[in-house]
C-alpha cells in the first residue's frame, strides 16, 4: 500500500528517488500515528505478558521454596498432579460450579428486573438506584455482611426474620438454617448472585432500551399476547445483551477471590482454582504446582474467552467497517 | 391469539435487521441518527402491578445494603438480636470503635494506601489510556482491531496465573508491601477497560468537524481542546470512576504483594474481625466507611456505568 500511494502522489522522471522519500515520509507518518500507542501497549506487554511466560517456566520445575535443594525440572508432572490431586480437582469443579450457576442466576434474575424496570411505575429512577446498589458495595464487605449480619445462624438477618414470621403465627420453632455451614457453596453462590444480577440487569435494560419500540406497537395492535411479543421479539433482540452478559459475568466470576477467602476460607469444597492456587503458593509454597495450576486456569479462560471475545466481536465488527 | 401471522412475521423482519444499528453504539453514526434511547414511544399504560414487583424486588435486594447501615448505627447489643430490633436506638459507637476508640488500631493507614493506590493508578491509567485510544479511533494505526483485542484478552487472563511470578519479583526486588508497585498492577489491571472505553468514547467525536478544522488548520492543540475535549470530557470521568471502583476493590494483589506498610483497606477489612466478643455493628461501620467511596463514584457515574461495565459494547 505504501509503494502504491507513493507511486500515485508523485508520477513523473525522479520516480525513484522520490518515492523512496516518501515511503520513508508515509514510514515516519506510520510511526507517529502509532506513537501514542507504544506506552501502553509495551506497559501491558512487560506487565502481563512476561509474568505468565515466567508462570509457564516454573509450571514445568519441581520447586518448593522451603526445600530449595530439590529444585529442578519436573516435566509434565505439576500438570498431573493437578488433574490428579482430590483437592485441586475440586477446585476445578467448584469453579465451574460456581461460575455457571451464578452467571445462570443472575442472568435469569436480571432479565425479570430489567423486564420490570423497562415498564413505567412510580420511582422507577429510585428502584434503579436501589437494585445497583448491590454491585457498588466493596466485594470484600458485601462478603463480610454477608457471612455476619445476614447468614450467621443466630443473629443474622435471615433467621431474625424467619424467627419474627414464625412469631407472628405465634411459633416459637421457627426454622434457623445454617447456610454457611450446611451448604457453604449456596452460601457463595446466593452472595455472588446477589453482587452480580445489578451487572447483569444493567446490560439487558440497556438492551431492551434499545428494542425497536414500532414493532412492538405493531404486534400489539395485531393482538399478540405479551408473551408471543417478548419470545418471538424481544428475545432475540436481547440474545447478543444477554452473551455479552453472561460471557463477561464468567470471566469475572472465574477470577473471584474474595468472596470464597471472606466466606468460607475455601473450607467444605468451596475453594474454587483462584484461591486453592494462592493457598497452594502463599501456604504451601509449592510453586511449581501452583503455576500449573495457573496455566490450567488460563487454558479454561481462553476457552471461555474465545467466546466471549466472538460475541464482543460480532458486536464490534460493525462499528469497526464503518 | 397465540402464534404471530406471516405478515407479522414480515414486518418484524426489517425492524430487527436495524437494531444492530441501535446496538452498534459509539459509532459516529449514532450521533446523528439515534434509535431507541429515552425519547422513543412508550405504552403509557402505567403498569401498577410491575411497579409493586419491581419495588419489592428493588427493596429486597437492597435489604443487605440497608441492614448494614442500619446496623452500623446500633449498638453491639442490639446489632446481635433475633428476631431483629429494628427500632433500637441509633448510637455512633460503632463508627468510633472502628476509628480505633478503645482499640487503638487506626484504620487511616489502609485507607490512605487504597486511596493512594486508586487515585494514583488511574491517573496513570488515564496518561497511558487516552493517547492509545487516540491512536485506536481518531487517528487510527492499520490493524486497529488486533490492537484491541490484544488488550482485551490480557483482561481475560486471570490474575492468578500471574501473580506468583509478580510476587518473586517483588520479593527480589525488594517491591514487596511497596504502595508503588500495587499501583503499577493496578494500572496493568484497568488499562485494558480503560483503552476500549476511551475508544468508545472518542469515536463519538464528529468526523466531520475534525476534517474541517483540520483544512481549517488548526493544530492538534487546539483540535483537542476545543473539538475532542467537550466530548472526551464526560467519558474520561466515567472511565476515571470505574478505574478507581476496581482498584479499591481489589483484594488478591494487594493481600499478595503487601503487608504491614502498604496494606489497603480490604485487606485491612479482611483481618478486622475478631472471633471474641460483639462485634456486628462494627464489622457494618467498617463495611460502610469502605464502601463510601465505591458507592459514591458508582452513582455518580450511573449513567455511564453500562457502558464502561461493558467495555463500550453497549449503551
Amino acid at each position: 500500500m505504501t509503494t502504491a500511494t507513493a507511486r500515485v502522489a508523485r508520477p513523473g522522471h525522479s520516480a525513484p528517488k522520490t518515492s523512496k522519500n516518501a515511503r520513508s515520509r508515509e514510514r515516519a507518518l506510520a510511526w507517529a500515528r502509532r506513537a501514542p500507542l507504544l506506552p501502553a501497549l509495551i506497559f501491558l506487554i512487560i506487565v502481563t505478558q512476561l509474568p505468565f511466560v515466567v508462570t509457564l517456566i516454573i509450571s514445568f520445575l519441581n520447586w518448593n521454596s522451603l526445600r530449595p535443594d530439590q529444585t529442578g525440572f519436573a516435566g509434565f508432572d505439576n500438570y498431573v498432579q493437578v488433574l490428579t490431586n482430590a483437592d485441586l480437582r475440586q477446585a476445578i469443579f467448584t469453579t465451574i460450579i460456581l461460575t455457571v450457576s451464578v452467571v445462570l442466576a443472575s442472568l435469569v434474575i436480571g432479565l425479570g428486573l430489567a423486564l420490570l424496570l423497562d415498564k413505567k411505575f412510580i420511582g422507577r429512577g429510585l428502584a434503579r438506584t436501589l437494585l445497583i446498589a448491590p454491585f457498588l458495595v466493596v466485594p470484600v464487605a458485601a462478603a463480610l455482611i454477608w457471612k455476619h449480619a445476614l447468614l450467621n445462624p443466630t443473629y443474622g438477618l435471615i433467621n431474625g426474620v424467619l424467627t419474627w414470621i414464625w412469631s407472628l403465627f405465634g411459633s416459637n420453632t421457627p426454622p434457623q438454617p445454617d447456610l454457611l455451614s450446611q451448604a457453604p457453596l449456596m452460601a457463595v453462590i446466593v452472595s455472588l448472585v446477589w453482587q452480580w444480577t445489578p451487572f447483569m440487569m444493567l446490560i439487558l435494560l440497556a438492551g431492551l432500551q434499545s428494542r425497536p419500540m414500532d414493532t412492538v406497537e405493531a404486534a400489539q395492535m395485531d393482538g399478540a399476547s405479551p408473551w408471543d411479543i417478548f419470545r418471538q421479539l424481544t428475545l432475540p433482540h436481547l440474545r447478543q445483551y444477554l452473551e455479552l452478559g453472561g460471557l463477561l459475568g464468567a470471566i469475572y466470576i472465574v477470577q473471584n477471590f474474595d468472596a470464597v477467602f471472606t466466606l468460607t476460607s475455601g473450607g467444605l469444597g468451596t475453594a474454587n482454582l483462584p484461591y486453592a492456587i494462592y493457598q497452594t503458593f502463599y501456604f504451601a509454597n509449592e510453586y511449581g504446582l501452583a503455576s500449573a495450576a495457573g496455566v490450567v486456569v488460563v487454558i479454561g479462560t481462553i476457552i471461555v474467552a474465545t467466546f466471549a471475545l466472538r460475541t464482543v466481536f460480532s458486536l464490534f465488527k460493525k462499528e469497526a467497517a464503518r | 391469539m397465540s402464534t404471530l401471522t406471516p405478515a407479522e412475521h414480515q414486518k418484524s423482519g426489517p425492524a430487527r435487521s436495524t437494531s444492530p444499528t441501535a446496538l452498534n453504539t459509539g459509532s459516529r453514526r449514532s450521533r446523528f441518527g439515534k434509535i431507541g434511547g429515552k425519547s422513543r414511544m412508550d405504552p403509557t399504560r402505567n403498569n401498577t402491578a410491575a411497579g409493586i414487583a419491581a419495588w419489592l424486588l428493588a427493596l429486597l435486594f437492597a435489604a443487605p445494603v440497608l441492614w448494614m447501615i442500619l446496623t452500623s448505627f446500633h449498638s453491639e447489643t442490639d446489632a446481635a438480636t433475633n428476631p431483629p430490633s429494628v427500632a433500637a436506638n441509633l448510637t455512633l459507637d460503632a463508627y468510633k470503635e472502628f476509628f480505633g476508640a478503645s482499640s487503638g488500631v487506626i484504620p487511616w493507614p489502609p485507607l490512605i494506601n487504597s486511596a493512594t493506590a486508586s487515585i494514583l493508578s488511574t491517573v496513570l491509567v488515564l496518561v497511558l489510556a487516552i493517547p492509545a485510544a487516540y491512536a485506536l479511533s481518531i487517528r487510527p494505526v492499520k490493524k486497529w482491531t488486533d490492537v484491541m483485542f490484544f488488550f482485551l484478552s490480557t483482561k481475560m487472563m486471570p490474575v492468578v496465573a500471574a501473580v506468583l511470578p509478580l510476587f518473586l519479583f517483588a520479593k527480589t526486588a525488594g517491591a514487596l508491601d511497596n504502595i508503588w508497585f500495587l499501583i503499577l498492577m493496578y494500572t496493568s489491571m484497568n488499562l485494558p477497560i480503560a483503552v476500549w472505553m476511551m475508544r468508545s468514547f472518542l469515536a463519538e467525536v464528529p468526523v466531520e468537524i475534525l476534517e474541517a478544522s483540520q483544512i481549517d488548520g488548526a493544530g492538534l492543540l487546539l483540535t483537542l481542546r476545543k473539538i475532542i475535549a467537550p466530548v472526551a470530557m464526560p467519558g474520561i470521568a466515567a472511565t476515571a470512576l470505574i478505574c478507581f471502583i476496581f482498584s479499591w476493590n481489589e483484594l488478591l494483589l494487594a493481600r499478595v504483594l503487601t503487608g504491614v506498610m502498604a496494606g489497603t483497606a480490604p485487606v485491612f477489612l479482611t483481618g478486622f474481625v475478631s472471633s471474641q466478643g460483639l462485634f456486628l455493628a462494627k464489622v457494618c461501620a467498617a463495611a460502610v466507611v469502605i464502601s463510601l467511596p465505591v458507592l459514591f463514584a458508582g452513582f455518580a457515574a450511573q449513567d455511564k456505568l453500562v457502558q464502561g461495565l461493558s467495555l463500550g459494547a453497549v449503551k
